[in-house]
């Protein structure tokens, strides 16, 4: 492949170009816009869905519920996932519950979360809290097992106090795994959150694509997904993505 | 007084070290040698207290500072905040002064990716020293430097422990190292290994002899 093919920032512009190509070919060939319509023919139902207020009411919802879902699961996982890695005794317990949380369908802890809790906000909150510990558990357990034992040496000698030793010897070492389980994490959430509102919440995108599925309208349908995406890119361009330059800046002065 | 008495160590069921004795006097320098893989490096982290999984007993002072083979730094925080946070006692000033000292005032802000391996022992050497500790522990400090950096820095080290007067442990394969900063050498031999000779050095010798010639 020649060099200007691989230049980062051509190689940034032209792929989604490429995608959007992709569609409008997909989109030609199929010939009807109910099943798959052209890029620019959701311009119009978009601007009228944000205007009227009703876009951003469940964009905010579902926003919402991710936040309130991604918060518990980072903070409950990664503190399992480095006991887990730290504490021997504490993994040969875990570990199997791990294993089977880790296999059991997103759909299936949903139903039974909204089965024995009800079907209300708590229900959908801890059916994704419950579908995301165990994938942030399973990575900041590697973080843990990967710590520097050179390190932790040093800090034991020094006699480093207990939240120096977690602020500037352990979390610098996990952050690239607190990072990559924040970015992965806030991605599985939201399809997570997306399939909660679908089957039993009455606002948030998987309420009006459930809404416009039952209509058919594929557009309304691509609207409101193509929405929170962009809001996604927006969450992982301006917090994910500046923060983990800001905890990495050490590798690449 | 620094007292190790060292029963047994063991990981698993394989017997590393046994009935390891010995003491020293504050501002005593012991020089510990052994072929590789006896246990030298064992015994430093039983006496500074990284690994209190043994049997016996060891008595040392509170305030220990360690250099460890490989100078074990935080790239993740500026040479300077290598002291002050390992130090929280040490103010800016004093951190500096003690970079200044080994010679990398000038790379106080950079991050050890951005120093030399000499530079990164060097801070290495500043931390141990800056806490002003009553024992020190070195585990070939001088490993894997060219002959040349691993002179300045022996000469440096000596220039500190004169300042500072610590006890001193070195584990080192350089019979030259334990001669020169050492007055006693213990040598490790055996499996399990056990002290096969505790010898005063020869620079001790000489300084006796001498002592004894004048008197």
């Amino acid at each position: 492949m020649s060099k200007t093919l691989q230049r980062p920032a051509l190689v940034r512009a032209s792929s989604p170009g490429l995608l959007l190509l992709l569609w409008i070919v997909a989109a030609k060939l199929t010939a009807d816009a109910s099943v798959l319509p052209q890029p620019w023919a959701l311009l119009a139902p978009f601007a009228e869905a944000a205007a009227s207020g009703v876009l951003p009411y469940h964009l905010g919802m579902t926003l919402w519920r991710v936040v309130c879902a991604f918060v518990p699961a980072m903070a409950i996982g990664a503190a399992l996932g480095f006991l887990m890695g730290r504490i021997p005794a504490v993994d040969q317990w875990l570990d199997p519950w791990l294993v089977v949380f880790l296999n059991l369908p997103a759909l299936v802890l949903i139903v039974l979360c909204y089965l024995w809790i009800g079907l209300n906000e708590t229900a959908a909150i801890i059916a994704v809290v419950l579908n995301k510990i165990p994938n942030v558990a399973t990575i900041l357990r590697e973080g843990a097992r990967a710590l520097d034992s050179n390190l932790d040496a040093m800090a034991k000698v020094y006699r480093m106090r207990p939240l120096a030793r977690l602020r500037h010897v352990v979390m610098p070492q996990l952050a690239p795994f607190i990072a990559g389980a924040a970015r992965s994490g806030i991605a599985v959430i939201w399809k997570i959150v997306l399939v909660v509102e679908f089957l039993g919440r009455s606002s948030g995108i998987g309420f009006q694509i459930h809404f416009y599925f039952q209509l058919f309208d594929v557009a309304m349908v691509l609207v409101y997904a193509l929405s929170f995406i962009g809001v996604m890119l927006l969450v992982e361009a301006l917090l994910l993505q500046p923060s983990e330059r800001r905890i990495r800046r050490w590798r690449t002065v | 007084m620094i007292k190790v008495d060292i029963r047994r160590k063991a990981f698993g069921g394989e017997e590393i070290l046994r009935d390891i004795r010995f003491t020293m006097d504050a501002s005593e320098t012991i020089a510990i040698l052994g072929a590789s893989g006896i246990g030298k490096s064992t015994l430093l982290r039983l006496i500074a207290g990284i690994d209190p999984a043994f049997e016996g007993e060891i008595i040392r002072p509170d305030k220990i500072g360690m250099v460890f083979q490989e100078p074990v730094l935080l790239p993740w925080r500026s040479a300077v905040e290598n002291l002050t946070l390992v130090h929280p006692q040490l103010g800016t000033e004093a951190a500096l002064s003690a970079l200044e000292r080994v010679g990398i005032v000038d790379k106080a802000r950079l991050f050890p990716g951005q120093l030399s391996l000499g530079q990164q022992r060097r801070l290495a050497l500043a931390r141990a020293f800056a806490g002003r500790p009553d024992l020190l522990v070195m585990d070939e400090p001088y490993v894997s430097l060219d002959p040349r950096t691993a002179e300045e820095m022996l000469a440096l080290t000596e220039a500190l422990i004169a300042e500072t007067g610590p006890a001193v442990i070195l584990v080192t394969h350089s019979e030259s190292e334990a001669q020169r900063l050492a007055r006693r050498c213990l040598r490790l031999a055996g499996r399990p290994a056990t002290i096969a000779s505790d010898l005063a050095t020869t620079s001790t010798l000489l300084s006796r002899g001498m002592h004894q010639d004048r008197a």
